[in-house]
C-alpha cells in the first residue's frame, strides 16, 4: 500500500494530522494550519512556565527511554553561567522504527517549532538537529524549512519579534546507529568519533562542547507544540490506561501485516487492535507468531502476550518488554525466530562502537554461535552459553547497546526455545570443543 | 596547603580515608587492593571502556567501574565478591576470544596484564568454538613502534596518550565492533619524541618496541632503578639487564620529575653502557707507552704525581659524572690552585611533553650540571682547556677529550685520566685509571630543578674498573687525606658534611625518588 494512508477511525491524529499534505511543508502552509502559534505563545511566557506546562502534561521521551520531558528540561542549571544547548535526536536508526522520518518529511516546521519552544524553555542559544545521514529526503526538506524559518524571522537574532535569539543547525550523521545514543551524538556533533561517554557527568551538566545540554527525540519535541496549543490537561486526557502514560504516539508497524505503516494512537491502545484493525491483520492464511513492540532493542513478545499488551510504558513493562521507540515488528507463523534473532544480533555486532569489551566481543560472538546453530552445527550447551553471554552483556557497559542485544537473545530463547532446540537436534555430528 | 576534605569508605573490609574526588580504584590501592584494569592509567584521561574494573558497591543497582566512580562517605566496596568476579572473568573471556595465544613469541609475555589477570581470575578454558578475527600480523607505526593488531584489546591507552599527553593525535580507533583496531593517519608515523611511551602503556603485546624486539624474555631481566643521563631533566628510569648487558631502558614513575614517561632519546640512550672497548686495567705511562699495572701500583703512582704537583691544577669532568666523584676529585686538587670545569653539550630547543608540566627533553644534554656547579665546577670548559698549558696536574674525569690535542695535554706536567674508555688523546697521560659507568656503580646526580637523585648499580664493571668515587677516595687515602670509603653512601655523607649545597641530605633518605636541595632546609 502507498503511504500516507487515510487515518483509521481508531487513530488519534495529532502529530500525523498533516502527513501526506505537501503544503504543510512550506512556511505559509504551516502557518495556515495554525503553525507557529504555539511558539508565539511560548515566547510570551517565562521559560519556567513552559517547563511547568510540559511537566504537567506528563509527556515522556519518545526516543525509547520514556523519561519525563519536562523533568529532563528542569535539570538544566538554574543559574546560567555557560551557553546552553538543545540537541534534537533525529538519528532514527533503530530497525523497525520510522516515525521521525515521517514527521520530518511532512511537517518539518512542526519539528522546528517544537525545537524552538524547548530551546526557549531551557534557555539554549543553539539547537542542533542531528539527522541520520541516510535520510537524504528528510534532510533536504528540513533544510528548506529551516532556511524558510530564518527568512521569515521565526528563528535568528529576534525570533518572531520576541527579542530572543534562537539559532538552529542541521547536523548530518555519517551512518552509525550508535550516534543515536545521546552522548555519542554529542561527540559526533563535536567532530569526534561517535562513542558514548561515561556518565556522570550527565548532559545537563556537561553535554555537547562540555556545556549544559538537553537532548530530546523528534517526536517528543514535536508533541510539545500541541501541548502548548491545547494545554497540558488536554494532553493528559489522551490516555486509555493509566495517568503515567499520556498523549498520542506514533507506532511504526512493519513485518507480516497487511498494511504496514505509521499509526498514531492514544497511549494505552491495545497492541492486538493495532495489528488486527489498523494494520488489517496478518496476511491471508497466516497467523500471528510474535511481535517486537518497541523497535528492535526490546524483548520479543509471543502471540498471547502480543494480543493482551497495552501500548503504553507500563503496559509493555507488564509484559516484560518496553514501549521503546514504538517500532512494532510483527512476525507471522512463517518467521524463523532463530534466523530473526541472528539477524538482529548481527545488527548490534555491526553497530557496536567497540569501546566496551562485553559489547565489542560479545555481540560478535553471539552472532557466530547463532550462525553455527542455523548451519546445523549447534550444541545443546550453546543456549546456556548464549544466555550467559547475554547476562554478561547486560548492565555492564557504558551504553545499552549490548543490553539490547542481550534482551533480544534472552527473550527469543525463553519464548521460542523449541525452535532453537529443533535446529540443534539437526546436528548429527556435534562439534568437538577445542578446549574442555 | 589546606588539608583536602577526606572521605572514609570500606574496601574489601579495609577502612580507608582518601581525599574527596578520589576514584574507587585509586582508593583501593590504599586499602592494599589492586582492582584489575586495562584502560585506566593514572597518567591518562579516564576512558572507562575495558569494563575490567567492575566492582560491587553496596546500594548501587549494578556493578560500577572503579576507575570512574568517585568515592563517597560510608561506601562499602566489594572487589572480590562473586558478581564482580564473574563479570571480570567474563571480560577476560571476551578479550581472549580474539586474542592469539602466541605468548611464547610475544615480547610482552611475563609482563602482560592480560596474562596476569587471566592467571589471577580468568577461566581455565574457553567456550569459544568459532574463528577469531585476524588482521595483518604487524604494522609499522614509526621509528621504534610496531603494532600487532591481533593482540590489541582496544584499551585506547595509546590513543589517549597521543591525543591528550603528547598532543599529536595521529592514531585512533578505526572501524567498529570486533573489527576495530588502532589505525594510524595515512600520512603520519609515530615519530613524536615521546611516542615510545605507548609501548610501555600498552597492557598487552600489541604495541612493541623494535629496539627490544625478540631481545629478551621479561622474566630474564633484572631491573634496577636509575636516572637517565640523556639531559638535565633527570627522568627516573629502570635499567633492564640480562646477563650483565643492558637491554632496555624504561620509565620509572616519579610524580615530581617525569610522571610515567621518558622521551625516546632517553630510551635509546643506553648502548654506550655495553661498550666492549673498555679500559679493563689501570695503565701506567712509561717511555710514551701505556703499561697495564695493578691498582696498588697505580694508586701509589697517582698519589706520587699529586704530591709532586704544585701551583695550578685543572680538572676536566664529564657533566654526567656523579656528585661523589666530582666531590672527591675536587678534594684531590684542594691544595692546588685548581680550575675545574665540566663539558656540557647544548642543543637548540627543548622537546616538551605537552600534557605534563615541567617535563621536556632539555637542551642541556648532561645529567649533573647542577650538581657539578654546586660543587664549584664551571661550565667554561674551553677556559679550563686553555689553563692546561703550564699546569702541574690535570685530572680528567670521564671526559672524551674531544677537541683537545695531545700537544695541549703535553702542556701540563702530569695528566691522570679516569675513564671508562680510552680516547686516543689520553694515551699521552701518565696514568689511566679505569672507572665504572653509570650502570655499574651507585651514586647521585642533581637535575635542573636541584633534585638530588640516586642511581643504583645495574651490572658489574669490566675487568678491574672501579667506581670513580672509590678510585679517588683511595688516592686521597694514599695522600694521607682520607680513609677508605666502602660505598657511595659514605662518599655522599662526607660530601654532605662539607659541601653546603648538600647539607642536611642523607643518602638513604633520598630513597628512589630523590629530594631537592631546598627540601633539606638549605638556602642555596
Amino acid at each position: 500500500m502507498g503511504y500516507p494512508h487515510k487515518p483509521h477511525e481508531k487513530e488519534t491524529v495529532v502529530l500525523s494530522e498533516y502527513f501526506g499534505d505537501a503544503e504543510a511543508r512550506t512556511y505559509d502552509g504551516w502557518v495556515q494550519r495554525g503553525g507557529y502559534k504555539a511558539l508565539k505563545t511560548a515566547l510570551g511566557m517565562q521559560p519556567s512556565e513552559v517547563i511547568e506546562i510540559v511537566k504537567a502534561s506528563g509527556l515522556r521521551g519518545r526516543g525509547g527511554a520514556g523519561f519525563p520531558a519536562g523533568v529532563k528540561w528542569s535539570f538544566m542549571p538554574r543559574e546560567k553561567t555557560k551557553p546552553h544547548y538543545l540537541c534534537c535526536n533525529a538519528d532514527e536508526s533503530e530497525p523497525g522504527t520510522f516515525k521521525d522520518r515521517e514527521i520530518m518529511r511532512w511537517t518539518p516546521h512542526a519539528l522546528i517549532e517544537g525545537c524552538a519552544i524547548a530551546q526557549y524553555a531551557i534557555r539554549a542559544e543553539i539547537t542542533y538537529i542531528y539527522i541520520r545521514g541516510e535520510f537524504t529526503e528528510p534532510i533536504r526538506i528540513m533544510q528548506a524549512a529551516l532556511d524558510e524559518a530564518y527568512a521569515k524571522g521565526v528563528l535568528g537574532a529576534d525570533a518572531m519579534g520576541s527579542g530572543e535569539r534562537l539559532d538552529m543547525y542541521i547536523h548530518r550523521g555519517a551512518g552509525a546507529y550508535i550516534c543515536g545514543e545521546e552522548t555519542a551524538l554529542m561527540n559526533s556533533i563535536e567532530g569526534r568519533r561517535g562513542n558514548p561517554r561515561i556518565r556522570p557527568p550527565f548532559p545537563a551538566a556537561h553535554g555537547v562542547f562540555g556545556m549544559p545540554t538537553t537532548i530530546n527525540n523528534v517526536e517528543t519535541l514535536t508533541s510539545v507544540l500541541h501541548i502548548i496549543n491545547r494545554g497540558s490537561e488536554w494532553y493528559k486526557g489522551l490516555s486509555l490506561s493509566n495517568e503515567k502514560s499520556t498523549g498520542s504516539k506514533l507506532f511504526s508497524v512493519s513485518g507480516h501485516v497487511q498494511k504496514p505503516g505509521n499509526y498514531e494512537v492514544t497511549m494505552g491502545f491495545p497492541l492486538g487492535e493495532l495489528i488486527n484493525d489498523l494494520c488489517g491483520g496478518m496476511r491471508p492464511g497466516r497467523t500471528l507468531k510474535a511481535c517486537i513492540p518497541g523497535g528492535c532493542s526490546v524483548p520479543i513478545l509471543n502471540k498471547e502476550e502480543t494480543e493482551s499488551c497495552l501500548l503504553d510504558y507500563e503496559g509493555c513493562v507488564e509484559k516484560g518488554t518496553m514501549l521503546g521507540s514504538g517500532g512494532v515488528i510483527v512476525y507471522d507463523d512463517s518467521a524463523d525466530i532463530v534466523y530473526q534473532t541472528m539477524r538482529l544480533a548481527k545488527f548490534y555486532a555491526h553497530e557496536s562502537c567497540a569501546q566496551c569489551t562485553q559489547c565489542r566481543e560479545g555481540t560478535g560472538w553471539t552472532v557466530r554461535i547463532l550462525e553455527r546453530i542455523l548451519a546445523g552445527k549447534g550444541e545443546p550447551k550453546d543456549l546456556d552459553l548464549l544466555l550467559d553471554l547475554a547476562d554478561q552483556m547486560t548492565g555492564k557497559t557504558i551504553c545499552v547497546l549490548a543490553d539490547s542485544c542481550g534482551a533480544v537473545v534472552i527473550s527469543a530463547i525463553q519464548k521460542f526455545r523449541s525452535e532453537f532446540d529443533a535446529y540443534i537436534a539437526r546436528n548429527s555430528e556435534p562439534a568437538t570443543a577445542v578446549v574442555g | 596547603m589546606a588539608n583536602p576534605e577526606l572521605v572514609t569508605l570500606t574496601i574489601e573490609g579495609v577502612e580507608v580515608s582518601v581525599p574527596k574526588g578520589t576514584t574507587v580504584l585509586e582508593a583501593a590501592k590504599q586499602a592494599g587492593v589492586l582492582i584489575p584494569h586495562y584502560c585506566y592509567h593514572p597518567g591518562l584521561p579516564i576512558a572507562g571502556v575495558c569494563r575490567m574494573c567492575l566492582v560491587e558497591i553496596e546500594g548501587a543497582p549494578k556493578l560500577q567501574i572503579g576507575c570512574a566512580t568517585e568515592v563517597a562517605e560510608g561506601q562499602v566496596v566489594k572487589v572480590f565478591g562473586e558478581e564482580a568476579r564473574k563479570a571480570r572473568q567474563s571480560v577476560l573471556e571476551f578479550l581472549l576470544i580474539n586474542h592469539p595465544l602466541d605468548c611464547p613469541i610475544c615480547d610482552q609475555a611475563g609482563e602482560c596484564e592480560l596474562q596476569d589477570y587471566v592467571y589471577q581470575e580468568g577461566r581455565s578454558n574457553t567456550r569459544y568454538l568459532e574463528y577469531a578475527k585476524r588482521f595483518d600480523p604487524v604494522e609499522d607505526f614509526g621509528p621504534d613502534v610496531l603494532y600487532v593488531a591481533n593482540r590489541c584489546i582496544l584499551c585506547t591507552r595509546c590513543v589517549r596518550f597521543m591525543d591528550h599527553v603528547a598532543d599529536e593525535p595521529v592514531i585512533s580507533v578505526s572501524e567498529r565492533g570486533d573489527r576495530a583496531f588502532i589505525g594510524i593517519h595515512a600520512d603520519a608515523t609515530l615519530d613524536h619524541e615521546w611516542a615510545g611511551n605507548v609501548v610501555d602503556l600498552c597492557p598487552v603485546g600489541s604495541l612493541i618496541s623494535k629496539d627490544f624486539l625478540h631481545k629478551a624474555r621479561a622474566w630474564e631481566l633484572d631491573r634496577t632503578p636509575s636516572v637517565c643521563t640523556g639531559c638535565s631533566q633527570g627522568c627516573n628510569i629502570h635499567i633492564d639487564t640480562r646477563s650483565n648487558v643492558v637491554v632496555r631502558v624504561r620509565p620509572r614513575s616519579n610524580a615530581d620529575v617525569n610522571r610515567y614517561f621518558i622521551c625516546d632519546t632517553g630510551r635509546n640512550h643506553y648502548r654506550w653502557m655495553n661498550r666492549g672497548d673498555r679500559i679493563e686495567a689501570p695503565l701506567f705511562g712509561q717511555n710514551s707507552e701505556l703499561q697495564a699495572t695493578d691498582w696498588d701500583h697505580a694508586l701509589d703512582e697517582t698519589a706520587r704525581l699529586v704530591r709532586g704537583s704544585s701551583g695550578r691544577a685543572v680538572v676536566l669532568a664529564n657533566a654526567s659524572a656523579s656528585n661523589e666523584a666530582l666531590f672527591l676529585a675536587k678534594k684531590v686538587v684542594a691544595e692546588l690552585d685548581a680550575t675545574m670545569a665540566i663539558r656540557v653539550e647544548r642543543v637548540d630547543g627543548e622537546v616538551p611533553l605537552h600534557g605534563v608540566d615541567n617535563l621536556a627533553l632539555r637542551s642541556e644534554r648532561a645529567a649533573n650540571v647542577a650538581g657539578a656547579n654546586a660543587l664549584g665546577y664551571k661550565d667554561d670548559f674551553d677556559a679550563a682547556v686553555r689553563a692546561i698549558d703550564g699546569a702541574s696536574l690535570v685530572i680528567v674525569l670521564d671526559d672524551d677529550l674531544a677537541g683537545v690535542t695531545r700537544e695541549t695535554l703535553h702542556g701540563a706536567a702530569n695528566v691522570v685520566y679516569l675513564g671508562a674508555v680510552l680516547p686516543d688523546v689520553a694515551r699521552g697521560a701518565g696514568l689511566v685509571l679505569p672507572i665504572a659507568n653509570i650502570a655499574e656503580e651507585d651514586g647521585t646526580l642533581v637535575n635542573r630543578d636541584r633534585r638530588v637523585q640516586r642511581y643504583f648499580q645495574a651490572k658489574t664493571a669490566p675487568g678491574m674498573a672501579r667506581p670513580a668515587w672509590w678510585v679517588l677516595s683511595e688516592v686521597l687515602k694514599e695522600l694521607g687525606r682520607g680513609e677508605t670509603l666502602f660505598s657511595a653512601e659514605e662518599a655522599f655523607a662526607l660530601m654532605a658534611e662539607v659541601e653546603s649545597a648538600f647539607h642536611g641530605l642523607g643518602y638513604v633518605s633520598l630513597g628512589t625518588l630523590g629530594k631537592t636541595m631546598s627540601e633539606a632546609g638549605v638556602s642555596v
